[in-house]
């Protein structure tokens, strides 16, 4: 397949398209209506493709819910305000077990914030979100091959798990333009029996989250909590880049990740060893996998767009087994790569 | 290697089209490539700018914090960037409109009158195509024809003679300077 | 050989309702049970329960269901009915959810005419919270939010949904009912199939509302509460049609 040069946010669309995604709700916001508009463009031209522009993101989630639930492959998209407006309906897939695809182009917050690129929104995704015991797969691309890849894999994951899956990127991400080459979707694998689609001459179902009893709420809270841990034991993804002889370890995800290659090139140029240590899946969190690394390494620091939200996950990953610095540009400031430099020399030569 | 390049304006001088076709050749020529428009609220005659990073290995960010290249079509954008500029870099000016000039000694100024090149072509609207013609004689990042297949892909071959009007604007920009 | 006249609709589980006495909740499933039946379309039937009183209805209708969040009925209805297009998808919806909460939802739902169909059960008070003000409570009207009764200046009006509903284009089909007698209830059914068949003919989206009695949270007996609907709600919210463009939509459907 030929390689073509697509912004972040075309390409998410087109990757869904291809996927089997079939039914999309979504409500302009920036800095992701291009995606919303390539889906209008596209939905009409696929055969059975349903695109709405909803009312609200509130009406958009829940619209995606009723198609997911009709057996649709199904998503919606929007940006940090916007997804704070689809958490009810988030909570009620996760609490109805309906697969879906719901993608965050964060920008800067909180409130309206602004419309530049941010990671601000990671404890919004991390932990479920919305009301409720329940946790959402997070995945984080930091390159527009990646959002190609892991679109497609985020619709495997929700159908196999029958959850909704969140793809958390940023304005910086939906924006930009890289070659991408679009590999083969996988077939779907989705059970009839999860689908509601009238109950013909047999048995009527019903799909709800409302469950009054308190014993069978326990245990319906118990299902999804052995299904999260399932989930935790075989979806992460992370990338390890240059840790082999690695000093200090930079953890960051998404568009900081990026920018923190960039820097590690630098300070590589200059003789000192630093390696990046990147989170593909935000949840699951690569816990162990971090942890392992502070055997042969003592000094990291996190590096997010954002006041320090994945922070919290790399304490409690490494457990206090190693020194952990902190460099956050909140609120939609992109640091360069030769600022994120100077702060890692500093901490590097900090190493005691 | 890696080069990058801003290329900056006021909306509708098609400074997006300059970046966009640059980095499609340059994808097209086996580079890693990444193209990164500046966006913000919708406003009609705004300035515009995009960066276009192009390497042999991986990019790493897609922003410019010390770009080889300036192509200014105006003069905020000349104001805007020059001291981003990495020391020896080259600054292209479309002197038609753009009457400042860099406060800096250690960049290369390239000042070229592509506005009235175009008006003199009949067409005012192929200035930035002529500025794309003098920015690869004088960058050569990829070779003029790969350039101009390039640009006419993304535009749409439709009409052939937007294509002509093209490759003669190109052409003029790319006779106008001396490779060096 | 005895003919049976009157029996519990396939449409009905065997399961005793929760509904208080006098409840119109009762009323309105089992109507719709028997509009299932007639038409033959349970098979082919996708409900959606509201939050609210009727939030249990999957625990007594025997179609297929799923239950939306408090107001997003609608907006659920809209994606199932736009992947699965051949099936008969209906919202069951209160005031609150219909006209408050999920006001957004309903209006744009009716507003781009989903071929869907909205029963809207309208008893003037939050019944499953315990007797608050709703949008359609009356002026006056005493609920455990508007102790001194509903006031214009500090709460509004009441809202009006048929009024609200049926000038907008998109919209086929809106009756307003009730279920007071038997003459009433026999209209709701009448109501509740042409909606249905609304629906089943392509024509665009419909809504029945139906004043319900709500005799718990009026501290009302029963019998007062259906006299309180004939004599006060009733004037407030007049029964009747709305809007029938049944034949007109079906000449034009037929003309493409």
């Amino acid at each position: 397949m030929n390689k073509v040069l697509m912004s972040g946010n075309n390409i998410i669309g087109e990757a869904a398209i291809r996927a089997g995604c079939r039914f999309y709700a979504g409500y302009p916001i920036t800095p992701q209506n291009e995606l919303t508009e390539y889906m209008a463009n596209h939905m009409r031209n696929t055969p059975d493709g349903v695109f709405i522009q909803s009312e609200s993101e509130i009406a958009a989630i829940n619209m995606i819910a009723g198609a997911s639930a009709a057996g649709a492959r199904v998503m919606t998209s929007s940006s940090s305000p916007g997804i704070s407006l689809k958490q009810e309906g988030i909570s009620s897939m996760a609490a109805c077990e309906l697969p879906g695809i719901i993608v965050n182009i964060m920008r800067g917050g909180p409130g309206l914030g602004n419309i530049r690129p941010s990671q601000g929104d990671y404890f919004q995704a991390t932990r479920g979100g919305g009301h409720g015991d329940y946790r959402t797969i997070v995945f984080a691309p930091a390159t527009c091959q990646e959002l190609a890849d892991l679109t497609m894999d985020a619709f495997d994951l929700a159908d196999k798990y029958r959850s909704p899956v969140m793809i958390l990127a940023d304005g910086m991400m939906g924006q930009m333009m890289e070659p991408v080459v679009f590999k083969k979707p996988k077939a779907r694998i989705y059970s009839e029996k999860f689908i509601l689609q009238g109950a013909g001459t047999g048995k009527s179902k019903f799909i709800r989250g409302l469950i009054l009893d308190a014993i069978d709420m326990e245990e319906h809270n118990w299902k999804l909590a052995r299904k999260y841990k399932i989930i935790a034991e075989n979806e992460i993804r992370y990338e390890e880049h240059q840790i082999e002889d690695a000093q200090m370890v930079i953890v960051a995800y998404g568009t900081a990740a990026r920018i923190a290659k960039g820097a590690i090139k630098r300070l590589r140029d200059n003789g000192l060893k630093v390696g990046l240590f990147r989170p593909i899946t935000l949840w699951p969190f690569p816990e162990l996998n971090l942890r392992a690394l502070s055997a042969k390494v003592k000094n990291f620091l996190v590096f997010e767009m954002s006041t320090g939200q994945m922070l919290d996950d790399v304490r409690l990953s490494l457990q206090g087994y190693a020194k952990i610095d902190f460099h956050g540009r909140p609120g939609g400031a992109v640091p360069t790569p030769s600022e994120l430099a100077n702060v890692i020399a500093r901490n590097y030569d900090k190493n005691d | 290697m890696i080069v990058k390049t801003i290329f900056s304006g006021f909306g509708g001088q098609g400074v997006l089209m300059m970046g966009l076709s640059l980095a499609h050749s340059a994808m097209n020529s086996g580079y890693h490539v990444t193209y990164l428009p500046a966006y913000g609220a919708e406003v009609r005659g705004g300035t515009a700018n995009c960066t276009v990073a192009i390497a042999d290995e991986e990019i790493a960010s897609p922003v410019a914090s010390e770009p080889d290249y300036l192509v200014a079509m105006n003069s905020p954008s000349l104001f805007t960037f020059q001291n981003k500029l990495s020391a020896g870099g080259t600054i292209f000016l479309n002197s038609s409109i753009v009457e400042d000039r860099p406060n800096r000694l250690d960049v290369k100024v390239c000042a070229i009158p592509c506005g009235d090149i175009a008006q003199e072509l009949g067409n005012s609207r192929v200035a930035n195509i002529i500025m794309m013609g003098i920015f690869i004689k004088k960058t050569n990042i990829v070779p003029a024809e790969m350039y101009l297949k390039n640009l006419e892909l993304i535009m749409g071959s439709k009409k052939k003679t937007v294509a002509e009007v093209n490759r003669k604007a190109f052409a003029a920009g790319f006779d106008y300077v001396s490779d060096n | 050989m005895a003919k049976k006249v009157f029996g519990r609709p396939k449409s009905l589980k065997e399961n005793i309702f929760h509904y208080c006495p006098g409840c119109g909740h009762s009323i309105a499933h089992r109507l719709i049970a028997e509009v299932i039946d007639e038409l033959g379309i349970r098979g082919i039937t996708i409900g959606v329960p509201p939050a609210g009183c009727a939030v249990l209805a999957y625990n007594y209708f025997d179609f297929d269901m799923i239950e939306a969040p408090h107001g997003r009925g609608p907006a659920m209805a809209t994606g199932i009915k736009r992947t699965l297009s051949d099936r008969v998808v209906f919202s069951y919806q209160g005031d609150g959810d219909l006209a408050a909460i999920g006001i957004a939802e309903s209006f744009h739902a009716a507003n781009r005419g989903e071929n869907i169909s909205v029963i809207f059960i309208n008893n003037a008070v939050y019944g499953m919270t315990g007797g608050q003000m709703a949008p359609t409570t009356m002026l006056e009207q005493k609920t455990t939010t508007t102790p001194a009764g509903r006031h214009k200046t500090l709460d509004g009006y009441p809202v009006k949904v048929c009024e609200l509903f049926s000038p907008l284009k998109g919209v086929t089909y809106v009756e307003r009912c009730t279920v007071t007698s038997p003459a009433n209830i026999n209209k709701t059914r009448k109501a509740i199939k042409k909606a249905f068949q609304c629906q089943l003919d392509s024509l665009g989206f419909s809504l029945v509302e139906i004043l319900s009695p709500c005799p718990t949270n009026w501290k009302m007996m029963p019998i007062d509460s259906c006299k309180w609907i004939d004599e006060v709600m009733s004037k407030e919210f007049p029964l009747g049609m709305f809007k029938d463009n049944i034949t007109q939509e079906k000449k034009i459907a037929e003309a493409v």
